[in-house]
């Protein structure tokens, strides 16, 4: 028997084992994503041939069927026209069709962008704040409120779908940029509080009380010393409320339409010629995973010690 | 600098009261210790002079100011914590800059007194590294250096040495007192060793349960304790108590226990009831082979260049510091007698010393 080890330590039997599930998992989890990513530079035929196409021509089509509107024309207007200026009306031509102007994509994913960065900012400084207070402060039935903004989290959100809609459209606030921040804050926040005051608590307080002494505001404290501090609790909750208000589909298809639309109820719209256009859809859906997967990878090595901080008391 | 004054200073939280109607005065350039055990209120105290909490009532006065109800960031006092709390973010430079940056200090004056703390304190090679690359003993350099460069009214520290190990504790003792001959700075040191506070103060605090019991010199403190509470506290081992069920008459010299007359200083007070103790330092006690009070030894504790022996009686433990070549064993019947009359009479209802010869 191996001796060397310690019993704390795991054999190298179960270190394989786990190293062997985690590779499964992850390659389970990838082909979804890998399928998307290739469908998104298929052509409408090889998108849909049976069986699958597993290789395949590479093209662009997806990608300038997602950013274009074309209409289908007749071969002697096509003619008729002067030669193609740009690769990509090559291509549509080449298809029978001209472009007649963008699509509404870049629209709706900058909408997704002002919505997503714009809410999860407001979750982590509104939380910040808040968490600080409930760390700090000496507030009356704090354990009752606590559980109160918690409570807002036990349902799903969609339950109060209907007083939002009513509510919104006697606001003013439906179909607005405004709204859809306020909407994805208020669902984050419960989150944002909740794990910020965690992190909040980790933080002797005695670092602001020195910055309080050494002649700064508790504000000014809270800004300079315990904000610095707390980053791996920020970027752990940016994260979380980033994806949450990014991914979100049931509340934007129900309060967008034209002005404030994301690109998840708008993605899967994209109506090619006789059916879904799939390798658009795939572009959409590709190009519409990046800022999130940039965002985590940024943020990852804060996320992984987010997620233990505090784990263990020191 | 300034001197400090708390007169009629009370903290409650709630139901609690911390800090029960103390009076102090610190002078200025002083070096005073607030000693007592855990939950005594002298770190409380020391937080509201520093405007970290804030009193239920009384004043507090820096230099000739009324501050009491002043905020932290006003009051212009340096604190050291016990954790030291130095920002884990910035380095050990910006650590020392930071509290000049928010008082509005020219690059040059901030760079000027950053590099002359540093050099006061040896840490002018540390000044570019991080902080969880230091060392106690460096951490605790950094954090006196980050309150000595405001050039505050007055400093003010936490138990500061109480995370360092035994030896480093020593030697930061040791250059702390020496920091405070150079610079003079009227300092406010909080503490539960005794040991520290002897080898520190100018004038100690003992507090307990709230109140001061007594603020003197250590020597003071050590010899003329003013209640039962800092005879037991202060000391190593502590004083020792023998109950008698007597009263205690004015110049009264001689106590009888247990049938042996006792000589005891000239007693210049009347106690207030019949249940008195009788207080002797071991020191001030040797064994003996009769004339003194009976026992038998109980332990003996070797201290190198001196022994502690534990002799039960009929008045319970008594400890005796023994010269090294007293042999005893264990079990064996011996006698505990005073070798002078360094002896204090406690009243039994209040607790305090009664006034003697010796107690003056």
């Amino acid at each position: 028997m191996d001796t060397s080890r310690s019993y704390l330590e795991p054999s190298s039997f179960s270190k394989k084992l786990a190293a062997t599930i985690i590779i499964v998992y992850t390659v389970i989890t990838l082909i979804p994503i890998s399928w998307m990513v290739m469908t998104s530079f298929k052509n409408v035929n090889s998108a849909i041939s049976y069986p699958p196409e597993v290789l395949f021509d590479p093209s662009l089509e997806g990608y300038v069927n997602l950013f274009t509107n074309r209409s289908r024309q007749s071969q002697e207007y096509l003619d008729s026209l002067p030669a193609p200026e740009t690769w990509y009306e090559e291509l549509v031509r080449s298809r029978e069709m001209v472009i007649t102007g963008p699509s509404k994509f870049l629209g709706r994913y900058s909408n997704s962008m002002i919505i997503g960065f714009g809410s999860t900012f407001a979750s982590v400084f509104l939380g910040a704040l808040a968490a600080y207070a409930f760390s700090r402060f000496r507030v009356p039935l704090k354990d009752d409120l606590l559980f109160f903004i918690l409570s807002t989290r036990m349902f799903p959100p969609i339950a109060v779908a209907v007083p939002i809609f009513i509510m919104y459209r006697k606001l003013g606030l439906g179909d607005t940029h405004l709204g859809m921040i306020i909407l994805y804050t208020v669902v984050n926040l419960s989150l944002a509080v909740w794990l910020l005051k965690g992190f909040m608590d980790e933080i002797p307080k005695e670092y602001e009380e020195a910055a309080m002494i050494d002649g700064y505001s508790r504000l000014q404290a809270f800004f300079k010393v315990v904000l610095p501090q707390a980053m791996t609790g920020i970027a752990a909750t940016a994260i979380f409320c980033m994806i949450f208000s990014w991914n979100e589909y049931a509340f934007a298809v129900l309060l967008t339409q034209f002005n404030a639309q994301t690109a998840p109820p708008f993605i899967p719209t994209i109506i090619g010629e006789g059916g879904l256009d799939w390798p658009a859809i795939g572009a959409g859906t590709t190009l519409f995973l990046l800022p999130v997967m940039i965002f985590t990878i940024i943020l990852r090595k804060h996320l992984l010690r987010g997620i233990t901080f505090g784990a263990v008391r020191k | 600098m300034s001197k400090i004054k708390i007169v009629n200073l009370q903290k409650s939280f709630g139901d609690f009261t911390a800090v029960k109607n103390s009076n102090l005065t610190i002078n200025d350039k002083e070096f005073f210790v607030l000693l007592g055990p855990s939950g005594c209120g002298k770190t409380t105290t020391l937080r509201m002079i520093a405007g970290l909490e804030l009193p239920t009532s009384g004043e507090i006065y820096l230099g000739d100011e009324e501050v009491g109800m002043l905020r932290a960031s006003e009051r212009d006092i340096a604190f050291v914590f016990q954790l030291f709390a130095l920002y884990p973010h910035m380095n050990v430079k910006n650590n020392l800059s930071f509290p000049l940056k928010m008082q509005g200090y020219s690059r040059s004056e901030i760079k000027t007194r950053v590099e002359e703390a540093a050099k006061l304190l040896r840490i002018d090679h540390i000044l570019n590294s991080n902080i969880s690359s230091l060392s106690g003993g460096d951490r605790q350099r950094v954090a006196l250096g980050r309150a000595l460069v405001r050039r505050p009214k007055a400093f003010l520290m936490d138990e500061p040495l109480g995370t360092l190990d035994a030896e480093f504790r020593e030697l930061m003792c040791l250059e702390l007192k020496k920091l405070h001959i150079d610079i003079g700075a009227t300092t406010v040191y909080v503490t539960h060793d005794q040991l520290e506070a002897m080898s520190l103060a100018d004038r100690i605090a003992v507090m307990d349960g709230g109140e001061i019991l007594q603020a003197d010199e250590p020597s003071v403190i050590y010899n003329k304790p003013a209640t039962k509470f800092v005879a037991s506290f202060i000391g190593s081992p502590g004083m020792n108590f023998i109950s008698i069920d007597q009263g205690i008459s004015n110049e009264q010299s001689t106590l009888k226990i247990e049938g042996t007359d006792f000589i005891i200083p000239k007693q210049h007070e009347i106690s207030k009831g019949k249940k008195n103790s009788f207080g002797i330092r071991p020191e001030n006690l040797s064994l003996t082979n009769e004339g003194g009070l009976k026992g038998s030894v109980f332990g003996v504790e070797y201290l190198g260049s001196r022994k502690i022996v534990t002799v039960k009686t009929n008045f319970g433990e008594i400890k005796v510091k023994t010269d090294i070549s007293t042999s005893v064993k264990i079990n064996e019947n011996v006698q505990v007698k005073p070798s002078n009359d360094n002896i204090i009479i406690f009243d039994g209802e209040t607790d305090k010393s009664l006034k003697s010869e010796f107690m003056n």
